[in-house]
């Protein structure tokens, strides 16, 4: 084959490729956008699920995903934070820090399974004089815990894109380091820091599997910590496999979607609006 | 308070914030391998490992057909997502116009990577898994063979998870392709090599080992997923004979029987948490070490 040939049928191959992962998405976005969102009304939305979630509507997982998304950022932002600036402002290269590392990308790749049998065992059974058993306490210790090294990550990297100069500066003007860190190097770095959170609340709204070992899974609106409750995610999961309900399967899938498409959203309008400022 | 005893104070709390994530993993490490270990013991780890019966109402806990399972949607999975989710990175730091990549695939690719996976395992569930349903019973030798026929299994459990570790795999293998050094493209194509034979001649074999990080981090993803693989791979416990079989994973194994188990059955679940544990942490350290070679 002459190599101009070969060019044409390779970029042919890689445009097909491409165009595959985009198709791919679009036929999953729009059969379950066609399959649920007759289902979307503001019934839907504001009422109880009631026999199981075979009728009525979801309120109770939407106002439950958002008390457990907000109870688990709660527990995990300030960890994921504080240990992002010691990992990146208070030390330098050490064994200790290899070692911290290395648990940071260990526990990124564990998979939620492992992490709901590890709530089960610690937060659940353990604690549960604490937690109450299966609870929001549990399940947001549980959830916190997966989303730490996300938050590390994407804290760590907002951190070292803050210029040199700005601490420079600071220490220049006789602060110390923890006043140059809290006051000039967060604040600096804080836009990108919030993506990173915001990336978090998508992990938590899809996360499915280590909440059914550890949140509840009751269909009542958690009014303490001690009680159980049940995400959207663990919702479509009952009544897609258990109740056989698909119609409010479909629906639960498309509100989660519009979700996750929000949160894409705003992470990147952030990212956008971060850009513009440091360029203009 | 001094000032230097605040500022000692401050990073103490910061050192001890950083020592969480440590903390948390030895944590899983030590109670999963705690309330597993018992079942190891008491039937051998071989008997487990290689037990071709999962019958825990008789006392039998033979993780095989688990780990069997496993591995077959994870290399069909493989087998249908690298190609693609490689092709697709080649096209993404080379080929593709910018306004494309920010405006369409881009996005679309994060969106992936954000769906649900219980989105995942509906859509399956309800659109693949009829097709397969399909396609076994005009086969006569599986139409009446329930395990073989209900559409659920290894085919079903292979394409969704091909689609759930496209990002993965994209994301990993488009940034070593872009950090192979210019010069290697330069000097290749000032030799009067094509586009395309840069790529496949130098660009590719220069990224090779961030390409295949990408790929055994995709593996990790596969083997770790659990929603999606429930909801089409049927979930029966028993090791496969035919690609149209239905299959169990090892997390499925767990997610499944966790809300009724009790006691000895609840310690072999953990006995599997303990495989998939040790298999995820050779694939992450595996992936580490490939991310960590040079370019070259």
């Amino acid at each position: 084959m002459r190599p101009q040939t070969a060019q044409k049928i390779a970029g042919a191959l890689l445009w097909a490729a491409a165009l595959l992962t985009v198709v791919t998405l679009v036929v999953i976005l729009g059969y379950i956008f066609m399959n649920g969102m007759h289902k979307i009304t503001w019934e839907f939305l504001t009422t109880e699920p009631e026999s199981m979630g075979a009728k009525g509507g979801i309120y109770s997982t939407i106002i439950s995903t958002v008390i457990f998304t907000f109870v688990t950022l709660l527990i995990a932002v300030p960890v994921g934070i504080a240990a992002a600036i010691y990992l990146t402002e208070y030390t330098k290269r050490s064994w200790a820090t290899k070692i911290i590392r290395f648990g940071t990308e260990a526990l990124a790749g564990i998979p939620s399974i492992v992490f709901g049998l590890f709530g089960f065992a610690f937060f659940v059974i353990l604690l549960k004089p604490i937690t109450g058993g299966w609870s929001l306490a549990s399940g947001s210790l549980t959830g916190a815990c997966m989303i730490l090294p996300t938050l590390i990550r994407t804290t760590e990297e907002a951190i070292k894109a803050v210029p040199n100069s700005y601490r420079e500066g600071s220490y220049a003007l006789g602060a110390t380091k923890w006043q140059t860190v809290s006051r000039i190097v967060i604040p600096t770095a804080l836009p990108a820091i919030l993506t990173g959170i915001i990336l978090g609340i998508g992990r938590i709204v899809g996360e499915t599997a280590a909440l059914l070992l550890t949140l509840g899974g009751s269909l009542y609106i958690p009014t303490k910590l001690t009680d159980p409750a049940s995400t959207m995610s663990m919702h479509l999961y009952k009544v897609a496999m258990e109740v056989g309900a698909m119609d409010m399967a479909f629906g639960t899938a498309a509100v989660l979607i519009i979700t996750v498409f929000f949160i894409n959203m705003s992470a990147n309008w952030i990212m956008h609006l971060m850009r513009k400022k440091t360029t203009a | 308070m001094k000032k230097e005893q605040r500022e000692k104070y401050y990073k103490l709390m910061l050192l001890a914030s950083a020592m969480v994530a440590l903390v948390v993993i030895v944590l899983i490490g030590g109670f999963i391998f705690k309330e597993g270990m018992p079942v190891f013991a008491k039937y051998g780890l071989g008997n487990v490992f290689w037990g071709r019966k999962w019958q825990p109402s008789s006392q039998i806990y033979g993780l095989w057909p688990m780990v069997v399972g496993t591995v077959y949607i994870t290399l069909g999975s493989l087998v249908i997502g690298v190609p693609l989710g490689v092709l697709t990175a080649i096209f993404l730091a080379e080929l593709a116009p910018k306004k494309l990549v920010s405006l369409v695939i881009r996005p679309a690719i994060e969106l992936l990577a954000g769906i649900p996976s219980v989105v995942y395992g509906l859509f399956g569930m309800t659109t693949i898994v009829p097709v397969i349903r399909k396609i076994a019973r005009s086969i006569p030798a599986y139409a009446d063979e329930p395990t073989l026929s209900s559409g659920y299994g290894i085919i079903a459990g292979s394409i969704i998870l091909s689609i759930m570790i496209l990002p993965t795999v994209i994301n990993v293998a488009e940034d070593a392709i872009r950090s192979v050094p210019r010069e290697y493209k330069e000097g290749s194509l000032a030799l009067g090599a094509t586009h395309w034979q840069t790529i496949y001649r130098v660009i590719v074999p220069a990224a090779s080992s961030g390409i295949m990080a990408g790929v055994v981090l995709g593996m990790g993803r596969a083997i770790g997923e659990t929603m999606a693989i429930i909801m089409v791979a049927g979930n029966a416990p028993i090791v496969p004979e035919s690609i149209f079989s239905s299959v169990r994973s090892l997390t499925g194994n767990i997610a499944i029987e966790m809300a009724y188990s009790s006691g000895e059955h609840t310690q072999a679940l953990f006995a599997t948490g303990i495989i998939l544990f040790v298999f995820i942490m050779i694939i992450n350290s595996l992936a580490m070490f490939l991310a960590k070679k040079e370019v070259g």
